[in-house]
């Protein structure tokens, strides 16, 4: 056994201990050695995609007696090792952040026990190497989280509601993979991802359209992508923290992993039409997601609106990449391509940071509303750093590593002009204005977050009593806000392993897209450089340096601490404060067509005079259109289908036996 | 990284400090001599920042490290700007570092920065203002970008330096209808993001319509100079890069002496001149109304967009 599947069989296994610990232990000693077990399983997978990334080969495993007929065949390659790599960098803190978070009343066995396995799956979905495998592996995947995302169901009926949408969404989207995989595999000598791949190409284009549909749809469910969003903003603010920040860091990446390895490896690419279609796809999700982002007053929802936002702006990479490698360019999908995988990593690593975050807000206060927080950084220091920190990172400010990537996407996506054909120059313009855009809203939305969050005074008794997290919690964040600044300052170690897993895409890369000379990126098309280390380091250095060089000049450095001046006005209480829906207010004026809000403002005059105003009430409501115009209908229609297939079932053992007569009848006529 | 360039960025930080107040007093100067007013001497900020810097340092009741924080932080952003764009020399610039996307970013960052410091001590006002400019600089960030996008098509590059020096090489490409409407563009983006008229005007006393100056109204003393300063840095980068993106004539492209003292004294009456031209456009136009603004914003957008389509079509 190599290394590699040491490491895979370690990873499984710390899991399987972790599940059966948590069956057969109570109290803290089960919060203990779950959380350290997932966080062992998670580090083996981790260690195991950084030994595939540096070179040491793809690991490959093949269990012919597990699974009757087909066996598991697993084969972890340096595309799927970038994926893994992402499911450890969140699952390793959110572990340990879940030894102290699951004592809020999730050490519960059924929670607990399901929290290893769901690891596990997430990192072995990457490594599956026939569709069976896959299948198996992606089914155990779905549902560890629907338990997880129940996790709170007796509490809050929201949770029951939300793990409704979660597994129904993920099984309409796990019907549609099937069909996608069964009919390509169908076409193919077997089933194993080696077979599709030799035959991917030569299919007929009808059936490989079919394919790529089928699949973009499945796996974007996953992936969260508009306007098969609509599970998300509904499933990741119920589950618990350190499940959102699973769910949201790493499981979503797994639906970006399958379109890729779909279509672009086991297919070998197609006709442009595909790259246009992810690439709108992407753009969409992405300004759909952020504007809802902004207007959220719920903390968590805001984090997952901004999850599709992310997945968006991925997809926008990997459609432009599409683009490039159809009319010929792989040089320009290379580096697309980076651009698209560094960002799963980077995402990975700040929106785990921020679902933790959130948590440690809802464990401190019991709430998750915005308009009801505020002045959390006084209370929460190390939480507010931290969420501060994934707020920069999130709106790709240096020196953290949003920065990188969306540069690099930016890049992407501008270089192409040159080398034109009249799709690209159509598209590119319109995807580099939705980026922009998106970029532009993703400040004001995470602004909001940490600005009205943490920021000036509390706007509730009991956030006025909120008091920091504990040890293990704070560990997790921490680690991840210093992999935040690590991936921003210098992206470089990283950037060169992505090499290899560009290399195993062959369809979307060629030459050298994206070089590192020393600390400085240069990527290949249009020129124009970028040293993260540099801007990061002299930002910093500057920050230092600036409150010194005041010293010298003879400024005084104590600070007297007086009351808020405001213009002249006294006696400031929170309830003058800019509120987050008051700060989102102008900018949800500007999307009004798009958000379509519904107000309600009712002014009670005083009984003197109609021109004291003694109370106003503001309502506005905002829901998500993609919901009420499209899924509900559909709802509906289904339930009617239900409802009137209702009396064929109506319990009757003579009516039933009739039926079983009726279908042999049919059968005996067929097969005649 | 070599000595000459660190030397050349060097003296561009240094230029920028010293220059960024002038430039401000000659655009107030000039705007009361146009409405015939005396006025105050061009240094007359140099001599608000010296007595702001010797004032006591007061910290807002509720306001904690962010609001201490965001005056270092937008002026560090501002001088790391300076750093990479091409104003005195394109040789030095330590242009590799960064690009025009790079630019965009730091800025931005220093709008960020700002605004949690207008939330941070929690007054109304501050919180109004910061909600006004994070909206200004969202929908500022798409016409700024594709108007990048439309100037590096040309160049090929989104390096500064290349984008300079093929202006240079070719002067004719100035006058295609491409690099007209990105020049509109961006000039529509450097108004509202460095706060002049028509989207927010820097000498208003009414706290109503202010933007930028009601997120700042809680700082005084020296966080008040390090922020006046750095606002002052920011515009004088704006126009700088609008000079150079577009009229680079006379900047140098060695790291020569010679050149430099020539690229300097350029790069100075460019400044002045472009300082001129706003302060004297500024007293014929009225500030927007808020919700406007995002027309502006749009119509930018919009005229970045045809920039590229041109670009792409009449070359």
């Amino acid at each position: 056994m190599s290394a590699g599947t040491w490491g895979l069989a370690f990873a499984a296994a710390a899991g399987g201990i972790g599940t059966i610990a948590a069956l057969v232990t109570v109290g803290p000693t089960r919060r203990w050695l779950v959380g350290i077990l997932s966080g062992l399983s998670a580090a083996a997978g981790g260690a195991t995609a950084i030994l595939v990334l540096v070179g040491h080969g793809p690991v490959t495993v093949h269990l012919p007696q597990i699974l009757p007929l087909a066996g598991v065949e697993l084969n972890l390659d340096a595309l799927g090792a970038v994926f893994v790599l992402a499911v450890a960098i969140v699952a390793l803190p959110a572990s340990i952040y879940g030894i102290g978070y699951t004592a809020h009343g999730l050490n519960r066995r059924s929670v607990q026990a399901m929290y290893p396995l769901f690891i596990v799956s997430l990192l072995l979905v990457p490594a599956a190497a026939s569709v069976s495998t896959l299948l198996l592996l992606w089914e155990a995947m779905a549902l560890t989280s629907l338990v997880l995302v129940a996790a709170e169901h007796r509490d809050r009926s929201e949770v029951r509601e939300a793990a409704w949408w979660y597994g129904s969404m993920s099984h309409l989207s796990m019907i549609a993979i099937l069909m996608a995989l069964v009919v390509f595999a169908g076409h193919a000598p077997g089933e194993t991802f080696e077979a599709l791949r030799m035959s991917g190409r030569h299919l007929s284009s009808s059936t490989r359209s079919f394919v790529f549909v089928l699949s973009l749809v499945g796996f974007g469910t996953k992936a969260g992508v508009v306007p098969l969003h609509v599970w998300l903003p509904r499933a990741h603010p119920e589950a618990p923290s350190h499940v959102s920040a699973l769910m949201s860091g790493a499981m979503v990446n797994l639906g970006i992993y399958g379109v890729l390895r779909v279509t672009w490896d086991l297919l070998g690419g197609g006709p442009i039409w595909w790259g246009i279609t992810v690439l709108f796809v992407g753009v969409t999700s992405a300004l759909f997601g952020i504007l809802h982002a902004l207007v959220a007053r719920d903390l968590k929802r805001l984090l997952a609106y901004s999850t599709s936002e992310n997945m968006g702006l991925i997809l926008v990479a990997v459609g432009a990449a599409g683009i490039y490698s159809s009319s010929g360019n792989p040089m320009l999908a290379g580096v697309a391509i980076t651009a698209a995988l560094l960002h799963i990593v980077n995402h990975a690593a700040f929106k785990g940071l921020l679902f933790l975050g959130a948590g440690s807000v809802v464990a401190a206060t019991g709430t998750r509303d915005l308009d009801r927080m505020g002045g959390l950084l006084a209370r929460m220091p190390v939480t507010g750093a931290a969420f501060a920190v994934g707020s920069l990172a999130i709106m790709a400010l240096p020196p953290f590593n949003g920065f990188v990537s969306e540069w690099l996407l930016l890049k992407s996506l501008v270089q192409g002009l040159p080398a034109s054909s009249v799709a690209i120059s159509v598209t590119m313009p319109i995807a580099v204005g939705a980026v922009a855009l998106t970029g532009g809203l993703a400040a004001a939305a995470f602004a909001k977050a940490f600005g009205t969050g943490f920021l000036a005074r509390p706007r509730s008794p009991q956030v006025e009593a909120a008091a920091e997290v504990g040890g293990t919690m704070q560990t997790g964040m921490v680690s991840l806000a210093v992999a935040c600044l690590g991936l921003g300052l210098a992206p470089f170690a990283l950037l060169d392993v992505l090499r290899r897993a560009g290399a195993a895409l062959p369809s979307l890369w060629g030459g050298e897209p994206v070089r590192s000379v020393g600390v400085t990126l240069h990527t290949g098309g249009l020129t124009g450089s970028l040293s993260p280390l540099f801007i990061g380091g002299g930002l910093i250095l500057l920050v230092v340096l600036i409150p010194v060089v005041l010293r010298l000049l003879g400024v005084a450095g104590r600070r007297r601490v007086a009351e808020n001046w405001g213009s002249g006005r006294s006696l400031q209480t929170a309830r003058m404060e800019y509120t987050a829906t008051s700060f989102a207010e102008p900018l949800q004026r500007v999307f009004d067509d798009v958000l379509r809000p519904e107000f309600d403002l009712a002014v009670t005059h005083t009984a003197e005079s109609r021109y004291y105003v003694e109370a106003v009430r503001y309502r506005v409501g905002i829901v998500d259109g993609f919901e009420t115009h499209v899924y509900r209908p559909l709802i509906r229609v289904a339930k009617r289908w239900g409802e009137m297939s209702r009396w064929v079932q109506n319990g009757s053992i003579h009516r039933y036996l009739a039926y079983l007569f009726v279908a042999l009848l049919i059968v005996l006529l067929v097969s005649q | 990284m070599t000595v000459p360039a660190a030397v050349g960025a060097l003296i561009q930080v240094t230029l920028v400090i010293a220059v960024a107040p002038i430039l401000t007093g000659l655009m107030r100067a000039t705007r009361a001599k146009l409405e015939g007013r005396a006025g105050p001497s061009v240094v007359q900020p140099w001599r608000d920042i010296r007595k702001l810097l010797h004032k006591e340092r007061i910290k807002p009741e509720y306001s904690g490290w962010v609001f201490l924080l965001a005056p270092r932080v937008l002026l560090a952003s501002g001088l790391m700007v300076v750093v990479l764009v091409p104003l005195i020399t394109t040789a030095t610039a330590l242009g590799g570092s960064g690009d025009l996307f790079a630019v965009v970013y730091l800025v931005l960052l220093g709008t960020v920065f700002l605004v949690l410091a207008g939330l941070d001590p929690g007054t109304a006002f501050g919180g109004m203002g910061a909600s006004r400019a994070i909206t200004v600089a969202a929908l500022a960030e798409p016409a700024f970008l594709l108007a990048i996008f439309a100037l590096s098509v040309r160049a090929g590059s989104s390096s500064l330096a290349t984008i300079v020096d093929s202006v240079l090489a070719e002067p004719r490409s100035l006058a295609s209808p491409g690099s007209l409407l990105a020049l509109a563009a961006v000039s529509v983006v450097v108004l509202a993001e460095s706060g002049r008229l028509p989207v927010d005007n820097p000498s208003t006393h009414l706290e109503l319509t202010m933007i930028h100056e009601s997120m700042v109204l809680e700082y005084a003393g020296p966080d008040l100079a390090v922020v006046e300063l750095a606002s002052q840095v920011r515009l004088t980068i704006f126009l700088g890069l609008i000079a150079n993106l577009f009229a680079p004539w006379g900047i140098a492209v060695t790291t020569h002496p010679a050149d430099l003292a020539i690229g300097t004294g350029v790069v100075v009456a460019k400044l002045a001149l472009l300082g001129v031209v706003i302060a004297t456009f500024e007293v014929f136009v009225a500030k927007m109304r808020l919700f406007r603004v995002p027309e502006l914003l749009t119509a930018a957008f919009i005229l970045a967009f045809l920039a590229i389509t041109m670009s792409f079509f009449l070359t």
